[in-house]
């Protein structure tokens, strides 16, 4: 209990002395997660969306893959993110391993499958009630995919929150392609692990705290800009 | 103004091997108020779903004289259950025309107009699921009419509605119709068919029982299906 009680006063002193290291290591983990949930949702909101309204040969296939996707192991991403940006590996010659880029990569990978099962849920519902109005206006493809997403973007957002969740919090992946060094690829998560590894709980509790109040925040945040409260119903 | 007519040949309609319809053999002019008649189960909608050609015939030919892909680009569909798409009433009656690249000021402009036309003037920015049933209908027709189809397809648009609701419908039906609207409609109402139609086609277990001009018809129907169900009898 003492050590919550510290935790939060750590918390409490990083953030009213806006202590450097945790400014960058905080701006550093909203950077790559949220460039990550941008990619991952150009991605993801149009796949999940065309799958609730394509019908294909292997779509049940590509679904129950889709689903088993978003139980990827983060570790396992990271390890084969690692491998595939390596020096020895296919992409090494870009030089970005151990570099935000890396991290990036692997948290799309870890959260574009999330949000698109979550998309493809909701906009499974929303074309059963939008499917014979679209079909009668002769809309195509790109048309449907354009409306449901749009008409939909509040189910959406839940898809995308959860999606920055993961980002936020994940730290197997972008711990092995980030490398967690210092000033160049230290994130909160990473932070947090290495300072428990050291035994400042105190310290690593304090980031804890501003790294779940940044989620809060952010969530909060989108949720007033997208003004889900006042239009929820529509 | 004469809109494009339609032939439908043999036409058959199965689902997991039962006929839903047909065959039927009907050819419907490029004008006039059909009023597509019979009971509950007859296959009034399947019939109007094929003739705007979002249901697959099984079997059998359906042949608009513009050609079927131009045909769909000049028809609009009002469904029996409006379907509303969650936005404000202003941006359900833009949404046909911002399918068509039109420009932005004469959506705006057109929108204003039908809202009028259909009475929603006043409810132009509210939230289009949270109308009543009479107003969705009504938001339903204007969003059909506002691309100016040359065929207008209504699957029992009053239903479940109240007498003014289906009043001031009806008053949107006959002008579309008198501006040159080619409408083709299902309805077991007897008394809407008698008050809007120009010819009628009576259908019953997905047959084509009766076909013809609207006081012929409901004057002197030649069977005795079509007669009975004008009579009021329960037939099936």
């Amino acid at each position: 209990m003492n050590e919550i009680w510290a935790g939060m006063l750590e918390a409490f002193r990083l953030i009213v002395t806006l202590d450097g290291d945790l400014v960058e290591i905080t701006l550093r983990s909203l950077q790559v997660s949220l460039s990550a949930l941008v990619i991952a949702c150009g991605v993801a909101l149009p796949l999940g969306t065309w799958l609730a309204i394509r019908r294909f040969r292997y779509r049940r296939a590509a679904i129950a893959t889709l689903n088993a996707l978003m139980g990827l192991p983060p570790v396992v991403v990271g390890l084969i993110v690692y491998l595939l940006l390596s020096r020895s590996g296919p992409f090494g010659v870009l030089g970005l391993l151990f570099t935000p880029t890396a991290m990036i990569i692997a948290q799309v990978v870890i959260i574009t499958p999330l949000i698109a099962s979550i998309t493809h849920q909701a906009m499974r519902e929303l074309w059963a009630e939008y499917h014979d109005l679209l079909i009668s206006l002769n809309t195509s493809s790109r048309q449907r995919v354009v409306t449901l997403i749009w008409d939909g973007r509040r189910a959406l957002l839940t898809g995308a929150l959860a999606g920055f969740g993961r980002a936020i919090g994940e730290v197997g992946a972008i711990m092995i392609v980030g490398g967690n060094i210092d000033h160049a690829t230290r994130v909160l998560t990473t932070a947090i692990a290495l300072e428990t590894g050291k035994g400042d709980f105190a310290l690593a509790l304090g980031l804890g705290f501003v790294l779940i109040a940044l989620a809060l925040i952010v969530n909060f945040a989108i949720h007033t800009l997208s003004r889900t409260e006042r239009e929820g119903t529509w | 103004m004469v809109g494009p007519s339609v032939e439908l040949r043999e036409v058959c309609v199965t689902r997991r091997g039962k006929a839903i319809l047909g065959p039927i053999t009907l050819t419907l002019g490029g004008s006039g108020f059909t009023i597509v008649l019979g009971p509950n189960g007859a296959g009034k909608t399947t019939l109007l779903k094929v003739l705007h050609g979002v249901e697959r015939v099984s079997s059998g030919t359906v042949a608009w004289s513009s050609g079927d892909a131009a045909a769909r680009q000049e028809q609009a569909y009002v469904f029996q259950r409006p379907i509303m798409l969650r936005r404000s009433v202003r941006q359900n009656l833009a949404y046909p025309l911002q399918l068509l690249g039109m420009p932005k000021a004469e959506i705006a402009g057109k929108v204003v107009d039908w809202a009028a036309r259909i009475g929603l003037e006043e409810m132009l920015d509210r939230p289009a699921p949270r109308l009543s049933g009479g107003e969705k209908q009504k938001l339903a027709l204007g969003r059909a009419l506002i691309r100016a189809p040359r065929v207008l397809f209504l699957d029992e648009p009053c239903a479940n509605l109240d007498g003014r609701s289906t009043r001031e419908i009806e008053a949107v039906l006959q002008a579309a119709h008198a501006g040159g609207t080619r409408i083709v409609m299902t309805t077991h109402d007897l008394g809407q068919a008698r008050r809007l139609a120009t010819d009628v086609v009576f259908v019953l277990n997905g047959r084509l029982h009766e076909q013809g001009g609207a006081p012929g018809v409901f004057e002197g129907p030649q069977t005795a299906e079509a007669a009975a169900f004008f009579q009021g009898d329960i037939v099936e």
